[in-house]
C-alpha cells in the first residue's frame, strides 16, 4: 500500500462537555441516529453493524474500545474501505475530540480528479449536496 | 472497484443534458420522467434514453409505482470521482456540527 493509495482525514474539536456525555453520543444508537445515522451499533469488539441513510449504508465492525477514551471501527462504504477512530481527551473546559479516518482505495481515482469536462464546479456543488445533513 | 467504472461515470456525465437530469435528481429527490422532461427542455423519449444511460452507470435508480417510475440519484456512485479526503472532511464536519447540537439538547 503506497501513500497515494491511503487517505487520512483528521478533525479535531474542543467540546464543552465532559467525556462521559460525549461517549454516550458516540455509542448509544438512539443518540447516534440523531447526529450521524441510523445504526445497530453495540459497543463490543468484533460486533458488526451498519449505519444507514437514504443514500445507502455503511458496513462497520468494532475494532477496539476503551470506554470514555477511544473507539475505532471499520467503515466500509461505496467501494472504499476505511477505519474511523474517535479519541477523547479530558480537558479543563470539557473534552478534546479527535476523529481520524484512514481510507484505502485500490483504484486509481486520483487520475480522475481535476478539471476534465469542467468537473470542478460540478463536484463542488456535489460536495455541498453530499455534506448536507440527511 | 471495476477500473472501467470511472470512465463510464465520466462518459455519462460529460453530456450536459444528462448532467442536468442528474443534478435535478440530486436537488429535488425522486422525480418521474414527466417531471424531468418538464425541466429538461427536450422530449420525453430523449429524457428516457438519458435515464437509461445514467442507470447503466449506476448514477440513477428507478422505483416502479403503479404506471409511473420514480427516479432518484445515487449520489454515492460519484464518490470515486470526488477527492476522498475533501469529501469525507466535509461529511464529518457537518456531522460534528450535528453532534454538538445534540450535546446542547442533551443538557438537562
Amino acid at each position: 500500500m503506497t501513500d497515494t493509495q491511503t487517505r487520512t482525514v483528521t478533525l479535531e474539536r474542543q467540546i464543552p462537555y465532559p467525556p462521559e456525555k460525549l461517549w454516550r453520543a458516540l455509542t448509544q444508537p438512539h443518540l447516534l441516529a440523531e447526529w450521524l445515522m441510523q445504526t445497530d451499533f453495540v459497543a463490543e469488539p468484533g460486533h458488526s453493524f451498519r449505519f444507514t441513510a437514504d443514500w445507502g449504508a455503511v458496513d462497520c465492525k468494532v475494532i477496539e474500545i476503551e470506554p470514555l477514551r477511544s473507539l475505532s471501527y471499520r467503515w466500509d462504504a461505496m467501494g472504499l474501505e476505511s477505519v474511523v477512530t474517535w479519541t477523547l481527551t479530558p480537558t479543563a473546559g470539557g473534552t478534546h475530540l479527535k476523529l481520524e479516518q484512514t481510507g484505502f482505495r485500490p483504484d486509481q481515482g486520483q487520475a480522475f480528479h481535476g478539471a476534465r469536462f469542467g468537473w470542478t464546479s460540478f463536484l463542488d456543488r456535489l460536495e455541498t449536496l453530499l455534506a448536507r445533513p440527511e | 472497484m471495476n477500473p472501467s467504472q470511472p470512465d463510464l461515470l465520466f462518459r455519462s456525465l460529460a453530456d450536459p443534458t444528462r448532467r442536468a437530469i442528474f443534478e435535478n435528481l440530486c436537488r429535488d429527490g425522486e422525480l418521474t420522467v414527466v417531471a424531468l422532461t418538464a425541466r429538461a427542455g427536450v422530449s420525453q423519449p430523449v429524457v428516457s434514453k438519458h435515464l437509461a444511460q445514467l442507470r447503466q452507470a449506476g448514477l440513477v435508480e428507478g422505483r416502479h409505482a403503479g404506471r409511473q417510475t420514480h427516479y432518484r440519484a445515487r449520489r454515492e456512485a460519484l464518490l470515486p470521482l470526488v477527492d476522498w479526503t475533501r469529501q469525507m472532511t466535509g461529511f464529518w464536519d457537518g456531522k460534528l456540527d450535528a453532534l454538538e447540537d445534540l450535546l446542547k439538547r442533551m443538557d438537562q
